[in-house]
């Protein structure tokens, strides 16, 4: 090549990944270079595949949960959401509107904790590692929250076909509020680092342009489609749960490139915030929680063996004390947490070990060949992930299993644009390009 | 004179044992889930730090300690194996996750099931993902491997894997 | 549109193509011919009556095993096998798979303009498992199709650039066939286990 001034160039290769230390995630992305702009990209993923479609035709329908989780692990709580309600279009039945609330709360904190990553993550990548540290503390908040709702941090497997696991635990809203309050205190924070700081700015905006016509053609959706201008959000156009019930924003951008995103993704946040306020202001009351004291209370493993040795008299009418994993599952709990429907959710533990009825349709729904049998069919259910539109599309052959679960991956249709994006920046926009993507690789691989 | 020499040797050995493992360098190799929690433990709320291993490196060439954190795919096992090679002696490997350490629940066609059966293990930490306690707590074991490596001048063969009965 | 009215008007413009249709749980779903399937989608983009934008998903379902999974024994000595009665009750059932074909390749697309979404589904047999590409009318397709060859080893004409995706060169059979045992392994290093 000759670049004018009679001097050769030479087209250069450049293989990134996939093992990269700016690459949160593992990709290779082979770049061809004309000094440093990128001319042509190839991308290569499945470095994670999992096989989770596969998998889960091997489990049964509550069993392919826990693989849900790992798709987009930095926001499991949406995965187990959609996962959950596209059983539910199948078996055609609803959940209680306290349980939908719960459900609206705990996936809109998955989405601030995903959205902090990213922008934690990519600002880490442009150097600015403070603002990384500053929000993995923040998201350490919500991940308390979650952990006091779910048991768990992060792989949670909190929702079931037909309900939540559990009810919301005592003194969550107060502890809700603490926590949104020091996430606010962060985001204000990262604003006053991020948003006007010159270096930030600069490598950001006007790298990875895409227009809308073009980020609708590739299928891509959520924040990245937004920051384009197209205001297409599922909780809005297509709303599911209570979605259409709250208030809120869906803010858009207007140039569609890197700093738009950034944009993007920080109001989002603030939006997530004011739908858990509003759920948690309308939230119908969940049962009284009694106090375990009264009521003579045995711990249900000693209840099942007085019941084993004949003592039904002396543990008649009395309730279990739950294993302190359970907390917020008990027979008070149920009716509000879980469908009204005994072909799919299992019973309150008081019931499963107090009588005989409880006990059947607990082994009916556990006991391998048994469990949830929806009828014949297919559906599809979209909800809005924190990267987009997340599908779940299920076909079942009225087998405890599912015949086929396929899952709409949200970053797959960006990953697939990216050569679209990369091509004709700087070899140094690559890391601000991606970083914004927030590439999950579970969820992209899966 | 001859014991005085092996005690004094022995006594720098340990030195450097001591030295070696509140300096250790990791490269972290993340692929998955597991790296949301090893990025929690690396931040300041958990803080590895505080065991001197606050430093990542991402050349396997600087680095001591090869911290294998999330699911190891059959496409992936090959470059994780390079790394490895590429590390200098002495080197450690940490198997972060259930995943690393045999699979997990990964049971199938697409997955390695634990990467000890590519390349030697020297702590496990199971979880799924462990929870940063966990990871301090399979921090400090190495650390204590690390010492007794240089207290018994012998590096104690990694583990054998236990045999599968089924 | 409703689910209803979008089938009658798919089916309304091709009446030959479209093989079958239901909107089981709300979902609109035609069942098409492999031939016109190009033409469908660009009607389906194009047409200002459907302005179908997006293509949300573009998958396979292989259902060579429907309904041929044995019943369980409910111990493995008894031999009592378990069959329990229909479960929930289904008012208006869903007819069936699309074909007695091996595979269907199921679309699914989204309007934003008009906020409708239809799921097209296309039977294929495994001799000629071969269909038209989609990448000239959605670039989106290109991985997807990619990957529906690499997991069913369903072939695209007029693709250009079909090879694995998710998978790795070396690895041999599409995992995502009901024939395939799911730990199959094929490493590139170390034992197989
Ligand atoms: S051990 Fe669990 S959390 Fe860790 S990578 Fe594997 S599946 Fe993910």
């Amino acid at each position: 090549m000759d670049n004018g001034a009679g001097l050769q160039t030479r087209e250069m290769l450049l293989n990134v990944g996939p093992a990269h230390p700016a690459m949160h995630g593992i990709i290779r992305i082979v770049t061809k270079l004309d000094g440093e702009r990128v001319t042509d990209v190839d991308v290569e993923i499945g470095y994670l595949h999992r096989g989770f479609e596969k998998m889960s035709e091997t489990v049964d329908y509550n069993g392919v949960i826990p693989y849900t989780d790992r798709l987009n692990y930095v926001s499991p709580l949406i995965n187990n959401m959609g996962y959950c309600m596209a059983v539910e279009k199948l078996l055609g039945i609803s959940v209680p509107e306290r349980c939908h609330y719960i459900r609206v709360i705990v996936s809109e904190i998955s989405r601030i904790t995903d959205h902090l990553t990213c922008v934690g993550a990519s600002a880490m990548e442009l150097g600015a590692f403070t603002v990384f540290l500053y929000m993995i503390k923040a998201r350490e908040y919500l991940w308390e929250l979650v952990e006091m709702v779910t048991g768990a941090r992060l792989t949670v497997s909190y929702c079931r076909v037909g309900g939540v696991k559990g009810d919301l635990p005592e003194g969550f809203a107060a502890r809700c509020k603490f926590a949104l309050q020091e996430t606010r205190k962060v985001l204000a924070e990262s604003h006053a680092l991020l948003t006007r700081n010159r270096i930030f700015v600069d490598r950001m905006s006007g790298t990875g342009t895409i227009s809308a016509e073009d980020a609708i053609s590739y299928g891509i959706t959520g924040p990245f489609l937004r920051a384009t201008g197209a205001a297409y959000d599922v909780r809005k156009d297509c709303p599911y749960s209570v979605y259409d019930r709250l208030d809120f924003d869906v803010p858009v951008g207007t140039r569609g490139d890197n700093y738009d995103r950034y944009l993007v993704r920080m109001e989002e946040m603030e939006q997530s915030m004011r739908i858990i306020e509003l759920a948690l202001r309308d939230i119908p009351p969940g049962p009284v929680q009694t106090n375990p004291e009264t009521g003579r209370p045995i711990p249900a493993a000693e209840m099942v063996d007085e019941g084993k040795v004949g003592n039904i008299v002396a543990i008649a009418g009395v309730r279990a004390v739950t294993d302190p994993t359970l907390e917020g599952s008990g027979k008070p709990h149920h009716p509000a947490i879980a469908a009204d429907e005994k072909r799919v959710f299992l019973p309150s533990k008081e019931d499963t070990y107090g009588n005989i009825e409880g006990l059947m349709q607990h082994f009916k729904l556990v006991m391998h060949g048994h469990g949830i049998r929806p009828p014949k069919g297919e559906v599809y259910f979209p909800v809005e992930g924190a990267n987009g539109e997340l599908g779940f599309y299920i076909v079942s052959d009225g087998a405890d299993k599912p015949y086929r679960v396929r899952v709409r991956p949200p970053c797959f249709a960006i990953m697939s644009a990216l050569p679209k994006l990369l091509i004709g920046d700087l070899v140094a926009d690559l890391i601000p390009t991606f970083g914004s993507v927030n590439m999950i690789g579970g969820e992209l691989d899966r | 004179m001859h014991a005085q020499a092996g005690f004094l040797t022995s006594r720098i050995e340990e030195a450097i044992g001591w030295a070696r493992k509140y300096s250790i360098f990791q490269y972290p190799f993340v692929t998955a889930c597991c790296g949301m929690e090893y990025m929690a433990t690396a931040c300041s709320h958990y803080d590895v730090d505080r065991f001197g291993a606050g430093l990542p490196r991402f050349s396997p060439r600087q680095a001591d300690v090869l911290f294998v954190v999330g699911t190891i795919s059959h496409k992936m096992a090959p470059i994780l194996k390079r790394i490895y090679d590429q590390m200098a002696e002495p080197k450690w490997v940490v198997s972060f996750g259930v995943c690393t350490c045999t699979g997990g629940f990964y049971d199938n066609y697409a997955t390695v099931m634990g990467i000890d059966t590519i390349m030697p293990v020297d702590v496990y930490i199971p979880g799924c993902p462990p929870r940063p306690e966990y990871v301090l707590d399979g921090l400090v074991k190495l650390q204590a491997k690390i010492q007794k490596q240089h207290t018994t001048g012998e590096r104690p063969a990694p583990e054998p894997r236990p045999e599968c009965t089924t | 549109m409703t689910a209803a009215d979008l089938i009658q008007a798919v089916r309304g413009r091709f009446p030959d193509a479209v093989i079958g249709s239901h909107d089981y749980r709300g979902d609109a779903t035609v069942i098409i011919h492999s031939p016109p399937l190009l033409e469908v989608a660009r009607t389906l983009k194009q047409d200002p009556a459907f302005r179908m934008n997006f293509l949300m998903d573009l998958t396979a379902v292989d259902y060579s095993a429907f309904g041929k999974k044995p019943d369980r024994a409910f111990f493995a000595s008894s031999g009592v096998p378990v069959r329990p009665p229909p479960q929930i009750p289904d008012p208006e059932p869903w007819p069936g798979p699309p074909s007695p074909a091996r595979f269907a390749l199921v679309y699914h697309f989204f309007s934003s303009l008009r906020k409708h979404r239809i799921r097209m589904e296309v039977p294929v047999e495994e001799q000629e498992a071969e269909l038209d590409s989609l990448t000239s009318l959605w670039p989106g397709a290109d991985w997807l199709e990619r990957e529906v060859w690499d997991m069913f080893g369903i072939r695209f004409r007029g693709h250009g650039n079909l090879k694995r995706i998710l998978m790795y060169e070396e690895f041999s059979g599409h995992p995502l066939r009901k024939d395939y045992p799911v730990n199959k392994r094929q490493p590139l290093l170390g034992p197989v286990n």
